[in-house]
Formats: structure tokens, sequence, C-alpha cells
């Protein structure tokens, strides 16, 4: 593209495909300027991703001594309410007693827990519909029908494998991931066996 | 723009006409809401309530700009920022926040007369489309703003709501939960979400108020509505806007923030929840979380999916729920009768009134602890909304014989004095329908 001089040859089609030299500079320019104004959006994305400071709560550790058959507790983790409950022998046999293929999530207790702590069931403390705190980590409070927990904000009904047996919510309580660290101490967040 | 007999401005002060010349401003709201705005001259109360959406969000933004000046947008300086220093310390803060606090729900009453007299008056009928599709926009502004602001006390009201309403998003597959952390900035509502939900709640009223420039735009286009339907055709159908209408909105105004007044200053806290004054507490939820009274229609749609179909019910409630508003913008095209207003829809009208009391049956489903009874209502409820915009709208459109419509706005108007100024038994009969279609 050997162009002298002159506006008049810019504007003849470059070796008659149709495509100036003037197009791809626009094409080119054009397209720079957009990829600059993405990278320019990214950090307005970024900023809104939870930071280091919310990060770096992602593991917490929780001493289980003192938990009694029966008992449950109720600790803090990512700002959520983790529940632990030492299960009594007859909450795992109501659990292990349920058909797989009622569930509207299937899973076994076994599933739910570590091997050979069938009874510590560990779970996020919050109902999978829309986020409440479901009642029943302490005795006194209304466990529901299915005796696990009971979802006061729109009636879930979860039993003693926290898993979802009725009401609106989709799935089980989460178990998180989480390690004992030692026969009386868990780490929650922590990625373990 | 506007009618050919609007009167035009002639400013007679030299520096107005020095202004004219070079920033046309006093010109735009002379031909906006002067004596250059013809409007017709049969409009009822109904459509006063459009300016009153105006004043209140003014109220909103002067109100909200003063106690951004006292609040602090930190988990732990909220709740004592809102209710000690604002409601006691700073001199007139309790006035200001009672006055914002149930300012919102008095934008919410206003906003909703003004879209039931849309819906009764076909306003959002040719060519007044855009007209209605910006004030959904609006409306659905105003919601995200109203809901990002009830969390800001940090109450526990605030902090569950928070909760549950961005719960919404991880109801949907895969992307959902990611795109509530992400909106949060952690994993439950935090330092992060607040400071966020502040900032954004101080934006959107002025996002809104550029919406509102867009829908009296796009509403001066066509000009006003009226409550017969019947177009404009002869400066005998108009009066201007001033002083005509600034005259009835201004006496009306005063009449509404009488109410207002009433509200603010001896039932402050009936539109609110008590539980909004303990601070939030993220390892309990309270006994029953409802939202705020404006959205209960809404809450009732979202909670009456209880069971799993192809898609799990929570997905299902949440989709409803938007649909249930969403599905307005296409109202223009589900109702294709020619005849604008239901004063001349004989089955319509019926149906509107049905839907008024659905609506508020929802509202009541929506507001309280859900019993099975209650659920039950909602259900019902919430699929004969549906059914009357998907079903009931379109059949009736379709099927129904409109009554004879006025020859014109005035014709309308008239009728009465003609009657009354003929001898007696001579004229058309007062009242009759069918004196105005006779040439």
């Amino acid at each position: 593209m050997a162009t002298k001089a002159g506006s008049a040859e810019v504007s003849q089609p470059a070796h008659g495909d149709g495509v100036r030299r003037r197009d791809f500079l626009n094409v080119a320019a054009v397209s720079f300027a957009g990829v600059g104004a993405v990278a320019a959006i990214a950090p307005l994305f970024v900023q809104m991703s939870p930071s280091a400071d919310v990060l770096a709560l992602a593991t917490t550790e929780v001493d289980i001594s003192k938990i009694q058959p029966g008992q449950g507790i109720k600790a803090q983790w990512r700002k959520q309410p983790v529940f632990i409950r030492n299960l009594t022998p007859k909450e795992i046999q109501e659990a292990d007693a349920v058909p797989l293929s009622s569930l509207r999530d299937p899973q076994t207790l076994a599933e739910r827990t570590k091997p050979g702590k069938k009874n510590w069931l560990i779970t996020l403390g919050v109902c999978t519909h829309l986020g409440c705190v479901p009642l029943g980590i302490s005795p006194e409070e209304n466990r529901g029908p299915y005796g696990g927990y009971f979802c006061p904000c729109h009636g879930s009904q979860y039993d003693t494998a926290a898993r979802i047996r009725a009401g609106p919510a989709p799935k089980n309580l989460v178990v998180p991931d989480y390690e004992f660290t030692s026969p009386t101490t868990v780490m929650i967040g922590a990625k373990g066996k | 723009m506007s009618f050919s007999w609007a009167k035009s401005y002639e400013p007679k002060h030299p520096f107005m006409r020095w202004l004219d010349e070079r920033l046309p401003l006093p010109r735009i709201v002379y031909n906006a809401t002067g004596p250059g705005y013809p409007v017709p001259r049969n409009l009822n109360y109904a459509w006063n309530f459009g300016v009153l959406a105006g004043i209140f969000l003014t109220i909103q933004i002067l109100t909200g700009i003063v106690l951004a000046m006292h609040y602090y947008a930190t988990t732990d300086g909220a709740f004592n920022s809102v209710n000690q220093l604002i409601m006691r310390d700073v001199n007139a803060g309790w006035l200001l926040r009672y006055a914002h606090m149930n300012g919102a729900s008095f934008f919410f009453i206003v906003v909703y007369i003004h879209i039931f007299r849309g819906l009764y008056y076909g306003s959002y009928k040719a060519p007044r489309e855009l007209v209605w599709m910006l004030g959904l926009v609006i409306y659905l502004l105003m919601m995200a703003t109203a809901f990002m602001g009830y969390v800001l006390p940090w109450g526990q009201m605030s902090y569950w709501g928070a909760q549950v309403i961005t719960g919404f998003f991880s109801a949907f597959p895969v992307v959902g939960e990611p795109v509530r952390i992400w909106l949060l900035g952690g994993y439950a509502p935090d330092e992060a979400a607040l400071t966020r939900f502040f900032s954004l709640h101080y934006l959107l009223p002025f996002v809104i108020a550029a919406v509102v420039i867009l829908h009296i735009w796009a509403l001066h286009i066509p000009g006003s509505g009226n409550p017969t339907g019947v177009d404009v055709k002869d400066e005998r159908d108009t009066v201007p806007f001033h002083p005509f209408y600034t005259a009835k909105d201004g006496w009306f105004t005063a009449f509404f923030l009488l109410l207002y007044a009433i509200v603010v200053y001896f039932a402050p806290n009936y539109l609110g929840h008590p539980d909004n004054y303990i601070p939030a507490n993220p390892l309990a939820t309270p006994a029953e979380i409802v939202p705020e009274w404006y959205f209960w229609p809404f809450y009732a749609i979202l909670r009456s999916f209880t069971f799993d179909f192809v898609l799990p019910a929570k997905l299902w409630g949440v989709l409803a729920m938007f649909a249930s508003i969403l599905l307005l913008f296409f109202l223009p095209w589900i109702d294709k009768s020619p005849v604008r207003s239901g004063r001349y829809r004989p089955v319509f009208k019926r149906f509107f009134w049905l839907l008024v009391i659905d609506v508020i049956v929802l509202g009541w489903a929506g507001g309280g602890a859900p019993t099975p009874f209650r659920n039950a209502i909602g259900q019902i409820s919430a699929a004969y909304y549906f059914l009357h915009f998907l079903v009931i709208l379109p059949l009736v459109s379709a099927f129904e014989t409109p009554l004879p419509l006025p020859k014109s706005i005035s014709d309308s108007v008239l009728r009465g004095e003609e009657t009354e100024a003929a001898p007696p038994g001579s004229g058309p009969r007062r009242g009759n329908p069918a004196a105005a279609v006779v040439e």
C-alpha cells in the first residue's frame, strides 16, 4: 500500500477487497480503547468480592469437649452460625432408619459426618431456603416434627441428620469443610480428611 | 411536542429574554408545568398523585441528605447513630428520621394509587406505553432503594431482611451463590454490605429523579390522558396547566401532607416493625421476618411455592415474584382493547376491582406468620394475580362490548350543562350515555 500522498487515494479501496487502511486503523483503535475500558471496569467489579480480611476469618477452631450427647453449640464461622451437635444414639438411629428414596436431598448421616465420629453433626446454621437461623440447637428450642431443626421463617423442617424433610428449603443444611485437630477440637473451614 | 393552541413563552423582562436566547430553561419549565402545557379539563383527583409522588421524592431526598450527615455506616455504629444520635441527640433529628421513615411509606402509598389509576384508565395504552414502562422502572428503583434504606439502621429486621433478600439470588443454580457472596462482599451481611448499601441508597434516588424526567418527557409528547380516555380534539378540551392544575395540585398536596404529618407526629412507628429497634444479631433470627408493608404482596407470591415441580420450590418463588412485576411491562400488549378508560368497559371494570381486592389479600397473606391457612390464601391469590393478567385480561379485551364513548372531552363535561340549559323534557336526559353519541 504505497500511497504517495493525497486523501483521494486513501478513499480508494486497496487491492479491491473493500477494506481500506483507514478501516483497519478505525477498528483497531476502537477495539483497543474497548479493551482498555473493560480493563478499567474490572476493579469496579472485584472491589465487591469478599476482601482479604473477610476471607481471613475462613477457619475457626472450636473446643467441643464440653458438649454432652444430646447437646449442641452455636459457633461463628465467616460471620455465619455453625451448629455443632453431639447426637444421642437414638437420634443416630432415627437418622439411619430413614430410607434415602424418601429424601429431597438424599444423603446418609455417615456421608454428612466424619468416619468414626458419627455422633458429631456439624452444619451451617443457615436455612437453605432464604438464610434464616433454624431453631433447635439447644434442646429447649422447637426442633420440629423430625427432631432436628425447625426454621421459624418459612417453616422448613430438618431431621436429626439436618436433612430437609418438609417445607420450602431445597437442600440439607450445608456441612462445611472441617477437620478434627484433636479428639476434642475441630477446625471449621479447614479442608482436611 | 404540544398542541397547536398551547401558549408560547414570551419573556418580557430584558434579562429573561437574554437568558432565553442563551439557556432556555425557563421556557422548558413554562412549557412543562406552566401555561404552555394544555391539560385535559376533566382530570379527576386520581390525576393528582403524579405530582404528589414528585413531592415525596423531594421530601425523601432532602431529609435523606440531612440524615446522612449524622449517620455512621459501620456495623458497630449504625444502630446507635440512628437510635441514639439521630433520635435523641441531634436537634430535630427525631423529626427528620420519622419524616424519612414514613416518607418512604407515603411515597409507596402515592405510587400505588398512581399505578392503579393507570391500570383503571388504561394509561399504559398507545401512545403512552413508554410512559408506563418508565414508571415501572421508577417503581423497581424505588423498591431497591427502600430495601437498602431499611438495612441501614442495622436492627434485627434490617439484618434479616438483607439476609433473606440477598438469599433470593442463591436460588439461581450454579451462579446464584457466588453472585450472592459478590453482592454482599462476604458470606453473610456485614460491614462490606452495609457500606455499599449506604452508598447505593444515596445514589439511587438521583437515578430515580433522572428517570422521572424521562417519564414526564415521554408523557408530554402525547400529553396527559384523562378519565374518558378520549383523545384531546380541540382547544375546548384543555385548560393550561398553570394556573388550573397548579392550583388543584397545590391544595391537594397540602391536604395529603396533612395526613402525612398526622402519621409522622402521632403514629410514627405504626407502619414499621418493632423488632427493628433490636440491634442486629447474626446468630438469632427474629420469630417472624416480614418486610415493610409495601413489599407484602410480593413476599406472599415468594412464599406461595411450597413444593418442587421440575425446578426447586425456592427458585419458583423467586421467579414468580420477579415475574409479577416484569409482567406489567407487557401490559400494553396484553390488553388489546382499543378503549382506554375502564369507565366505558363494564366487564374490565369488575375484574379491575377484583384485582385490587386480590392484591390487598396478597398483602395480608405476606404480612403475617406463615400458617397453613394464610399460605393457602396466599397461594390462591397469587394464582389469581397471574390469572388476571395472563388469561382474564386478554379474554376480556377480545370479547367485551364497550359502552359508547363520548364524542369529545368537552362533550362529556358539558353534557350536564346542556341538559340544564334546555327547557324541561326537550333536551337529552342527563347521564344518558346514548346522548353522547347522538349527532
